[in-house]
């Protein structure tokens, strides 16, 4: 096998726990985004577009829909002899099977495989941001400045700074300190858990972690700590671009809507960096007689008779006649009905929504189900759902998936209400 | 088995087919001409299909690749493609239809199934195949032709289509290839099937007598001594055979019922995909009673047409009535309509362009205007 310079390891475990309902059947990275993407494909692209050809993708958390999406990795041209991806799922062992128990953990449990690729340097990503990125570079720079890690950082104001983990470095760029969403921050720059390693380093590191049972077992907290304490040489790569992690319901529709922008800062149609993704078998969308849309990205395969503004519109959906949808997100394979008026929505994956619905509307409410994830006045619909004609709800609505008609007892839920199965 | 022939020379298309063939013309905003053949093949559970081509295949060979978006991409069977070729026996350049696949004679004896099915690379429909197998097996018919009622098709554009008479059992008693004045309504949709072994020995003694051409010299010659039977398929189907009949077909994708037995049905067109972003409209956009593909930008208006994919609208243009290929600009201001623009065209601002809806206007490939 050829010996590769480089292996990728993408953390796509995590649930996502803020994202509420869009994440209750599906791990984060799966999460679709951006009128056809799915959130993991912005990293996958990265490194394709970067010429990284061997990635191991770490799962965990409801790793179906993952799974079939990423498949032998074709759309990036991973379906490779030597390399490619790599699904790596927690396994059993001779003595006992583990989940992962932490991101140190989930690659201390995977040294096998970058061994096996005999690569020098490793780099750990997430599949939970929305960015475009070289990493190249980034490795370029950490050969350069003979590092033993580098950890890519972003500049954020001073305010939201004591959200992420900080890195206060020296002149040259050397990390000194890092602080994890420190009260006082001592500088404005976050990680953004992007990591490039030289590996035989981090391996050693990481088998001195497993051993300790005191320790998160992971980078943030354990690896990267450990490793500045024993004063090793480790760098701030910085990037300067558009980077957002979208794990709340808030940040997932920002994001979401920034695309919609007459120039967005995050530009999809760039041919030098294309994103990736499997094509849904469907033609041209199509915009009927009484369809209109205004400042709004639409997918193949929809079908639109009705009004469509300021939204993000994904493949397969119908918007019927007489309807209007406002700065909402509508996912695959969705039917909206007639005469229904939507504003400010996310709805999920083949969800139905009947005639003569109105759906956001009203005087804002804090959430009685959960006030902590929906908390910005968007209503959410779940996947695969069905919203009865005539339904009213209000804003800041959450409708959990898999809900059928039989599953409602009243057509008006008013604002701040839910409809969750088993609540 | 399957065979896809992608016809002769073309010159009824005039510029679109200058540089490709017309199995590779733009369909509907991201499909090319094959893709409708090539896909039924496929939905109909036939894995083993060649592609003849002989002129302008480039394009066409590129579109087609490996086969991977059709699922040919196979170890055992898959898909061929036939340029033609020189050899000690091969006479190179394909001199009909029959003589190209006696030149290809090889890939019918290497196939092991006992039917072929021949299609053409030119026309637009979505059809299943396998009940015209069936027919064919049950009638004992050598060659079984599917035909249609040609009378949504134009009188005048009848007359570039193989026209038959059948009699009370099926069976075809006359062709008249590009008839003057058709004396039937039914029409060839140029799609046979017949036993593998059968074909084999046609084209050997085809090939021994110096004939050339599988309608022409085969079937019309031997209408009386061979079983030919008609299948009848009652669906949307169009040969793009000239810019009028290409223009519309492309037109009446505009309707709902045609987009939805064609491209919206459990049988999928398939086609090369090209990763472009979902399109966006920008605030000014007024699109009404269009198709628009992926990859677009679109800050004017768009009535009645068809945009490929990777097309730009500006501000101020209006687009009536027209078809706009991949990646082609349409500048500020401009005014097009009855229009087809080639791929990579450029309109620059404030230009009017103006055809007949009979007589489209055509710019070609990579023209500035």
């Amino acid at each position: 096998m050829t010996r590769k310079e480089i292996v990728a390891l993408l953390l796509a475990g995590g649930q996502g726990s803020r994202l509420g309902v869009l994440t209750q059947n599906l791990a984060k990275p799966a999460v679709l985004y951006g009128g056809k993407y799915r959130i993991i494909d912005f990293t996958l692209s990265n490194c394709v577009n970067s010429g990284i050809d061997t990635i191991g993708v770490l799962t965990q958390y409801q790793p179906l829909k993952l799974n079939s999406h990423i498949g032998i990795g074709k759309p990036w041209d991973l379906d490779r002899m030597n390399g490619g991806v790599t699904i790596l799922a927690p396994y059993m062992k001779t003595e006992k099977g583990e989940w992962y128990s932490g991101t140190a953990d989930a690659v201390y449990q995977n040294i096998h495989y970058v061994d096996e690729m005999s690569a020098k340097y490793v780099i750990i990503l997430s599949g939970d941001h929305i960015y475009k990125m070289d990493y190249s570079k980034m490795l370029d720079y950490h050969k350069q400045q003979k590092a033993d890690a580098t950890i890519s950082v972003i500049d954020v104001p001073l305010s939201e700074a004591s959200r992420y983990g900080i890195m206060n470095t020296d002149e040259e760029g050397r990390i000194c300190e890092f602080e994890e969403k420190p009260e006082k921050p001592k500088s404005t720059l976050a990680s953004m858990g992007i990591y490039i390693f030289t590996w035989d380093i981090l391996k050693e590191y990481l088998i001195n972690d497993h051993e300790k049972s005191s320790t998160h077992h992971d980078f943030g907290k354990d690896i990267i700590p450990a490793m500045l304490a024993d004063n090793r040489r480790m760098f701030a790569y910085k990037f300067c671009g558009y980077w957002r992690d979208v794990g709340t319901i808030q940040a997932y529709y920002e994001s979401n809507m920034n695309l919609i922008e007459l120039v967005p800062e995050f530009n999809l149609f760039d041919p030098n960096w294309k994103i990736y993704s499997p094509n849904p078998i469907y033609p041209a969308h199509y915009i009927g007689d009484s369809g209109h849309v205004e400042k709004s990205i639409v997918a193949e395969g929809c079908m639109i008779y009705g009004t469509v503004r300021r939204s993000v519109i994904f493949p397969g959906v119908t918007v019927n006649a007489g309807t209007v949808i406002e700065d909402s997100i509508v996912m695959s394979d969705s039917l909206i009905g007639t005469n229904t008026e939507i504003y400010r929505t996310i709805i999920g994956e083949t969800s139905v929504i009947g005639n003569n619905v109105k759906c956001g509307v009203g005087e804002f409410a804090e959430n009685t189900y959960n006030p902590k994830i929906y908390d910005s006045g968007i209503n959410v619909i779940g996947s695969n759902t069905v919203i009865p004609n005539n339904t009213v709800l209000g804003k800041n609505v959450v409708i959990d998936n898999y809900i059928t008609p039989h599953d409602f007892d009243t057509n008006y839920i008013p604002s701040g209400g839910y409809l969750i199965k088993g609540a | 088995m399957g065979i896809i022939l992608t016809g002769g020379k073309n010159n009824r298309l005039k510029e679109l087919s200058l540089e490709r063939s017309i199995a590779a013309i733009p369909v509907g905003g991201k499909y090319r001409a094959i893709d409708f053949t090539l896909s039924n093949m496929v939905n109909s559970g036939i894995t083993n299909i060649g592609v003849i081509t002989q002129y302008n295949f480039r394009s066409l060979m590129d579109h087609l690749g490996s086969g991977k978006e059709w699922d040919l991409d196979r170890k055992n069977e898959g898909l061929f493609i036939f340029p033609p070729y020189l050899s000690e026996f091969g006479t190179g350049w394909y001199k009909g239809t029959a003589d190209a696949m006696y030149n290809n004679l090889t890939f019918l004896q290497r196939s092991d199934e006992e039917f072929v099915i021949i299609g053409q690379g030119y026309a637009v429909y979505n059809m299943d195949f396998e009940p015209m197998l069936e027919q064919h097996i049950q009638t004992g018919a050598d060659i079984t032709i599917a035909c249609r009622n040609m009378s949504d098709i134009p009188c005048e554009e009848q007359k570039l289509l193989g026209m038959i008479q059948v009699n009370d059992e099926g069976r075809i008693i006359d062709f008249m290839e590009k008839p003057l004045n058709p004396r039937s309504i039914m029409g060839s949709m140029g799609i046979y099937i017949t036993r593998r072994a059968f074909l084999i020995d046609l084209l050997q003694e085809s090939a021994a007598k110096g004939l050339t051409e599988f309608v022409h010299d085969i079937i019309v010659r031997q209408i009386n001594n061979l079983k030919i039977y008609a299948y009848v398929f009652n669906g949307y189907w169009r040969p793009l055979s000239n810019i009028k009949l290409y223009y519309r077909t492309n037109m009446e994708l505009l309707n709902p019922k045609v987009r939805q037995e064609l491209l919206m049905g459990r049988r999928k067109i398939y086609t090369k995909v090209k990763d472009e972003p979902p399109a966006k409209y920008n605030e000014e956009a007024y699109v009404r009673n269009s198709i628009v593909a992926d990859g677009c930008i679109i800050e004017g208006t768009v009535e009645n047409s068809v945009l490929f994919r990777g097309v730009r609208v500006m501000k101020g243009a209006v687009i009536k009535d027209s078809l706009v290929m991949q990646g082609t600009e349409v500048g500020r201001n401009v005014n097009l309509r009855y229009c087809i623009l080639d791929k990579g065209v450029t309109i620059s601002d404030g230009k009017t362009l103006i055809g007949d809806p009979e007589w489209p206007l055509i710019v070609g490939k990579n023209v500035r205007v």
